[in-house]
């Protein structure tokens, strides 16, 4: 093993950054898929895989994924909520990897939403 | 490196690791592979989180739940409800004891929004034999920052500034000490760490003594560890790792700085843990105290000055190099300044390791943190200080923890023992239990310990067989003082704490037991009767149950009633009974209530009238 020197120190703590985001809080986007049932059938799984797979990618250690119950819209799922720090949460309807993949660069990276996957901008009580 | 959407956090502290989670984690390993969410989820141990009497517990990020009391058959719900799902399971949630409310968010569970967490600050949230988990929670950059950046004069000024004090007992100022031995020119100096019960994470206590060595100038430390093996093999793991890694040896962080460190097991003894002591018995002698002056850091190792720091001390002095003074003083007090570390236990709620700042009052640990006394006891007194702590009674609750306002209470900081016993406690039994303890740890090298201890367990052990005097009271008092003035180290200095404090808050027990011949609380066996209150006993018959004398007999839903020619004050049916029906009474009840048993006719004792069965026999015979 090499001796360590001081800017290795800061480069092992950029790698570990992502998990200390999931651990710690902080992290500047959220997105929760919705894995009832419903949402298991349709595929959200794979929704949930795909948006790691994009974090890795990009390396995104700000971006956390969680998952949570039936959103009670059987019929649109598999939706994920994203929710970005000082923004109104975003839930996108009938995903699949592909959209999922373009959400993620659009509007998780560059903070544009893509309207036409979208379900409602704001929360459930809106809709 | 991958990104996991779940980190699920094993707590790794002994009681939890002991307790199952060593296997839960292989259960979780082997699910989250057979369910496909390797590449999701990611599960670790910790350091110990402290919540010890609720374990095994695990924690789960980013949502920070809390699970608790978790077991091997709970680990395919956890997989399928909560890692798939998102769903949060009931049954394994911490419940407010008070109201029974489910609190799934370990921030929200009193036992740690109270804690102020700095040398803890990992806890829960590495891998404690990861380096480099370490590193990105900014280990070693203080180090770093010492090396490179500060002059040894520079740290010590910053320690000196932020007003730390030793966490192993007594409080002495770090920064001075650390001055008096820069100043000395010798061709060699030693460190050596201090044991403690306290598991803190051991890169943390490698660091703190790295920047302890450059300022002082040493090059070789000795951590002194109980003989615990996953203890030593931990530290030895990290001892290694640092070495491999360049931050210990020869050029640390790549400066000219070298530090080579040894583990060297402790023997049990409580006196090895005195600093004089220690230092005998790292150089393979006898573990037994030696006059101060010279100090340690005059004379110690092989006449070689030394600084002897304990593990929560050295686990403070990253944070300060890296945040300054002032930081470290924004919590506590003027003279008590930072957090410390306690190991709360007893009849309450909540026990386990916490961090606090210094200055919260006794009550708001007991209270907040510890959620106050198990339903159905009384708070009686806490010992404050480990084994030769003293007792402090409810009237002074309000005693902001410091090193200045508990020693007034003669008790003390010492090894951060915060023990809370109940009315089912007797003080004068606690008070010789403590003593006895000092009878067995005194090393026996001066009188005052040696032989004072042993003289002060006899005049203790008579009052609890009701063979003192009152005057006894006045003697012990004065032989306490006498020894805390004249022996050599500190073990016969503190170990009077439990005496002079439980004679000065508890006098009246006292008395109760040399005139009354009456342990109120039912502890001294040759001082108490128990006796069934008629009015009280529903007749449920669990005393019963539990007399291993058969001596307690009586009709179903009837009162009971207690042979006294059998009963041998196991006070089983004492802690047993659930409605308040059995009483203590004082010595010379026995006799009467036996007596009464002779003529065949069952008492009928309540606490009011023991007196007038005193009377009705004395008219019967
Ligand atoms: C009888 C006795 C036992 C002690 N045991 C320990 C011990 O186990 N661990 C410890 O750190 N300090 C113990 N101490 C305190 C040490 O003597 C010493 O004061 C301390 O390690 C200094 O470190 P500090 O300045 O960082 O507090 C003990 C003291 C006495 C009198």
């Amino acid at each position: 093993m090499p001796k360590l020197t001081i800017s290795d120190l800061t480069k092992i703590k950029e790698q570990h950054k992502s998990a200390f985001t999931v651990r710690e809080g902080g992290a500047r986007a959220k997105v929760i898929v919705h894995m009832g049932t419903c949402g298991i059938a349709a595929g959200a799984r794979k929704i949930v895989e795909t948006l790691l797979d994009e974090i890795n990618l990009n390396n995104s250690h700000d971006v956390i994924v969680t998952t949570s119950g039936c959103a009670g819209l059987c019929s649109q799922e598999p939706m994920a909520t994203i929710e970005i720090a000082g923004f109104s949460p975003v839930k996108y309807v009938k995903l699949d990897e592909m959209k999922t993949r373009e959400i993620f660069k659009k509007h998780i990276l560059n903070g544009e939403i893509i309207e036409k996957y979208a379900l409602v901008s704001g929360n459930e009580t809106q809709i | 490196m991958n990104n996991y959407r779940l980190n699920i956090m094993l707590c790794g502290g002994a009681g939890c690791s002991a307790g199952g989670n060593l296997k839960i984690k292989d259960a979780l390993i082997e699910q989250i592979k057979n369910k496909g969410l390797d590449r999701e989820v990611s599960v670790q141990m910790t350091s110990c989180n402290g919540f010890c009497p609720q374990g095994p517990i695990m924690i789960i990020y980013p949502d920070n739940i809390l699970y608790q009391k978790v077991s091997l058959k709970d680990v395919a719900s956890i997989v399928d409800e909560h890692l798939i799902k998102g769903k949060i399971i009931d049954k394994l949630i911490y419940k407010e004891p008070a109201k029974k409310q489910s609190i799934p968010v370990m921030k929200d569970i009193p036992f740690f929004n109270k804690q102020v967490l700095r040398v803890l600050r990992n806890k829960g949230l590495i891998d404690p034999e990861s380096l480099e988990q370490y590193i990105a929670r900014d280990g070693y950059q203080a180090a770093g920052k010492a090396l490179f950046e500060m002059t040894p004069e520079d740290i010590i000024d910053l320690v000196k500034k932020s007003g730390l004090r030793g966490r192993g007992g007594a409080g002495a100022l770090t920064g001075m000490k650390w001055e008096q031995c820069a100043k000395i020119k010798a061709p060699q100096k030693f460190i050596v760490c201090n044991r403690s019960i306290i598991e803190v994470e051991p890169h943390l206590i490698i660091e703190g003594m790295i920047i302890c060595a450059r300022a002082i100038g040493a090059s070789k430390g000795f951590i002194y560890v109980r003989s615990i093996p996953v203890l030593i093999d931990r530290l030895q793991k990290a001892i290694d790792q640092a070495m491999e890694n360049g931050l210990l040896g020869e050029g640390i962080l790549g400066s000219d700085f070298n530090l080579e460190l040894e583990i060297f097991k402790s023997s049990d003894e409580f006196v090895c843990g005195e600093e004089t002591a220690l230092l005998m018995s790292i150089q393979s002698k006898r573990g037994m105290p030696t006059p101060r002056p010279p100090f340690p850091v005059e004379k110690g190792l092989w006449e070689m000055p030394t600084v002897i720091n304990t593990v929560e001390t050295f686990a403070n002095i990253p944070l300060i190099i890296l945040k300054g003074a002032e930081w470290f003083r924004s919590a506590g007090t003027e003279l008590s300044p930072g957090t410390k570390i306690f190991s709360l236990s007893g009849p309450i709620n909540n026990t386990g390791l916490i961090e606090v700042p210094m200055g919260i009052t006794l009550k708001s640990v007991i209270n907040d943190i510890g959620g106050g006394v198990v339903k159905g006891r009384k708070f009686k007194a806490v010992q404050v200080g480990g084994s030769t702590g003293g007792y402090i009674p409810e009237e002074f609750l309000s005693l902001p923890i410091t090193y200045e306002d508990v020693t007034q209470m003669d008790a003390i900081i010492g090894s951060g023992g915060i023990y809370v016993i109940s009315d089912l406690n007797c003080m004068v039994s606690s008070a010789k239990f403590t003593i006895e303890f000092a009878v067995d740890e005194s090393c026996g090298k001066c009188p005052p310990c040696r032989i004072g201890t042993t003289v002060l367990f006899d005049l203790l052990n008579n009052i609890t067989q009701g063979k003192a005097k009152p005057e006894d009271i006045d003697l012990m008092e004065d032989l306490s003082k006498d020894i805390k003035n004249t022996s050599l180290c500190g073990l016969g200095q503190t170990a009077m704490n439990p005496v002079l404090s439980t004679i000065r808050f508890f006098r009246d027990e006292y008395l109760e037991h040399i005139n009354e011949k009456w342990c109120k609380a039912g502890v001294c066996k040759e001082l108490c009767t128990f006796f069934v209150d008629k009015e009280k006993c529903i007749g449920c018959g669990a005393c019963a149950r539990v007399c291993p004398k058969k001596a307690i007999s009586g009709e179903k839903k009837k009162p009971h009633n207690i042979d006294q020619t059998l009963c041998i004050q196991c006070r089983a049916c004492y802690e047993t009974c659930k409605f308040n029906a059995l009483k203590v009474g004082p010595r010379h009840l026995r006799e009467e209530l036996m007596i009464k048993m002779d003529e065949q006719k069952p008492p009928d004792a309540t606490i009011n009238n023991i007196e007038e069965i005193k009377q009705e026999n004395k008219e019967a015979l």
